[in-house]
């Protein structure tokens, strides 16, 4: 059987494969290249872009956990200008599509990196991270209110005609409310998960072990919890959905895809073994072939044919 | 991607694990076929050690200072303290085994001159170790340790012609009776530079008295790390240039840039 095709369409990026690096532990785009390559990824999802540079939190800003691990980041990134002046140049020549994570402390200021990276050469998507903390409304997360989360994203879209991403944090409720409000408010891919809010303390020093006292939980241990908010969004939202959360091999990524994801972000996975977007590639490569499967996109939400909405306890 | 590989000569490989080491009860002494390891390796550089994975617990890799490398047997070594699950299944590993490394990474310390001054802190020798290995000029060599079983480096990498050791234990059970600190407020007026690697408060000490006196002292940091290149911003410390981080910026840094204001 012929190589099978694992070109996917994202909310009109035009994927050469379903495999994207996750914003934040792929950096800046430009460490992981010169460790491994990059050319089983479709696209690589930069680290959260501010107009102004943000300086990130205290340390220590990670620690382990059992199967995964928690950081506190702070997103941290040079600014707006830097990237654009910097990173971007070199972002183009390494292969895979560039979409850019874009964050703020208010809907103007997501709405002026949107506006600013419109129609730059190079730039192939927004995602938006609404998991940020919003200024105005007493730190409260964007992405954890539907009206918020409806302003954030007309903002972002008035000022774009890039394909929009809009990044869910789990923290919430009800995400099937959120995915529903983000796509009615013109997201073209809805990804997710963000990470899962969480801390641990230090009993010896007897405070907590992040500067920042609280984290953002990721890896093996959320994987889980990932599949299913995507399989319930996928039950929500006609968008395309972009699938993440501790996937940390071809299996996982294929959970993802039969959840009813088009496509899979890999993050902490990559802390593990830079090496596992080629693995993924060749993982996913290799099932469809065994199955006599011609197309990754026959697959896309595969195991949902009997499913109900039906939750146990 | 090969060029890019071959400037920055760092590789990420499967390596065969020749010999193991365990001294007393919590030091660990690993020694790698790793030639492009070795081969590109700096003193005061490190490399990312993945323990090998127990079925469904994933295991992040533990950064480690290259101990010693040589360039024509392509020998990595790494020495280190078993103090938790990480480095207690390393320690578990039986030569013949393979095991994914990724290294040399970070900035390593400048060339030592004649006179320099080390300052190791416990397990904090290791990279000064590789240093002092790698000149050929006198050197002062300060290692300080809890106790006489802590004195875990076996002499024979220390025991070079080119290197005054002054061994020291906080309880007197070998080398002289105090702290490294002590030994190293002795030695500064005498010091054309120091290197120095350790606990954090032996860090500052030998930091400020640096500063104070004007001479030039370049120290190795540590942080929790997850990717170990640069990309994730989990290993920042603050610098006089704002939060830069250890596993790319560091491990090694100019005192002046990271203990301005007296601290960290
Ligand atoms: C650049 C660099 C070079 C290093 N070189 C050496 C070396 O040559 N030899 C050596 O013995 N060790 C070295 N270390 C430290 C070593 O990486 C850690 O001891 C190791 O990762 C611990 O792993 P573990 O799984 O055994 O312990 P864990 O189970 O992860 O931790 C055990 C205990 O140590 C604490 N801990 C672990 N890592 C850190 C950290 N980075 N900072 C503060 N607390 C921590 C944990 O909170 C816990 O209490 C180096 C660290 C860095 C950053
Ligand atoms: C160190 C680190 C930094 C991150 N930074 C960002 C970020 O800047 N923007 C964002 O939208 N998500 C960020 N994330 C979240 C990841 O993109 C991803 O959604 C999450 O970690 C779950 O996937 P994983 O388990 O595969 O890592 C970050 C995650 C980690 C671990
Ligand atoms: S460990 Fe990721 S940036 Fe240093």
């Amino acid at each position: 059987m012929a190589e099978p095709d694992l070109r996917v369409n994202l909310g009109g990026i035009k994927l050469q494969t379903p495999i994207l690096a996750a914003s934040g532990p792929y950096g800046s785009g430009l460490e992981y290249p010169k460790m491994a390559p990059c050319g089983a990824l479709g696209a690589i999802i930069v680290k959260g872009i501010s107009v102004d540079p943000w300086l990130g939190n205290p340390p220590p800003r990670l620690v382990e956990t059992a199967s995964g691990l928690l950081n506190s980041i702070g997103l941290q990134n040079p600014g707006l200008k830097f990237f654009v002046d910097h990173d971007l140049p070199a972002l183009r020549k390494l292969g895979p599509k560039i979409i850019v994570n874009i964050i703020g402390r208010t809907v103007e200021e997501y709405a002026a990196v949107a506006s600013e990276l419109n129609g730059l050469p190079g730039v192939d998507g927004l995602e938006v991270n609404i998991s940020c903390p919003n200024l105005k409304a007493g730190g409260m997360a964007f992405g954890t209110n539907p009206a918020l989360t409806a302003e954030v994203v007309k903002a972002v879209r008035a000022k774009t005609v890039l394909p929009l991403l809009v990044k869910l944090t789990p923290n919430v409720t009800d995400i099937a409310l959120i995915a529903k409000t983000a796509e009615e408010a013109g997201a073209d891919v809805i990804s997710l998960i963000n990470t899962l809010s969480g801390m641990l303390i230090d009993i010896e020093k007897v405070e907590p072990v992040l500067g920042n006292a609280f984290g953002g939980l990721s890896g093996p241990a959320i994987m889980p919890v990932a599949l299913k908010m995507v399989w319930q969004v996928a039950e929500t939202v006609s968008v395309p959905i972009l699938g993440m959360g501790g996937i940390t091999s071809a299996e996982d990524a294929l959970q993802f895809i039969m959840a009813g994801a088009r496509a899979v972000a890999l993050g902490s996975g990559l802390f593990y073994d830079p090496a596992l977007p080629d693995k993924v590639k060749k993982g996913i490569a290799g099932y469809l072939q065994r199955r006599g499967i011609s197309s990754l996109s026959l697959i896309e939400g595969s195991a949902r044919k009997g499913d109900t909405n039906n939750e146990p306890c | 991607m090969r060029l890019l590989e071959a400037l920055n000569r760092v590789s990420l490989g499967q390596y065969t694990l020749l010999e193991k080491e365990i001294i007393g009860s919590q030091y660990c002494r690993l020694v790698f076929l790793a030639p492009s390891v070795a081969g590109a390796a700096q003193p005061g550089q490190f490399v990312m050690i993945y323990p090998p994975n127990a079925g469904v617990q994933k295991i992040l890799p533990r950064p480690f200072s290259i101990f010693a490398a040589d360039r024509e047997t392509g020998q990595l070594t790494v020495f280190f303290r078993i103090i938790g699950t990480g480095t207690a299944l390393l320690s578990l590993s039986e030569p013949g085994t393979e095991l994914k490394i990724m290294g040399p990474l970070g900035k390593g310390f400048p060339v030592p001159p004649a006179g320099s001054l080390l300052v190791a802190g416990g397990i904090g020798m290791a990279p000064l170790v590789f240093l002092a290995a790698s000149v050929k000029v006198e050197l002062n060599f300060i290692y300080g340790v809890a106790n006489s079983e802590q004195f875990s480096c076996p002499l024979d990498y220390i025991n070079q012609p080119n290197l005054v050791l002054h061994e020291v234990t906080e309880d007197g059970s070998r080398g002289e009776l105090g702290s490294a600190v002590d030994l190293f407020r002795r030695l500064l007026p005498r010091a054309e530079a120091v290197f120095a690697c350790g606990p954090r408060t032996m860090l500052e000490i030998v930091a400020r008295d640096c500063l104070d006196s004007g001479v030039a002292a370049w120290v190795s940091l540590e942080e929790r790390m997850a990717c170990g290149i640069g990309a994730c911003r989990g290993c920042a410390v603050m610098t006089k240039n704002g939060y830069q981080r250890v596993c790319s910026d560091g491990p090694v840094f100019p005192v002046e840039e990271v203990f301005f204001h007296g601290r960290t």
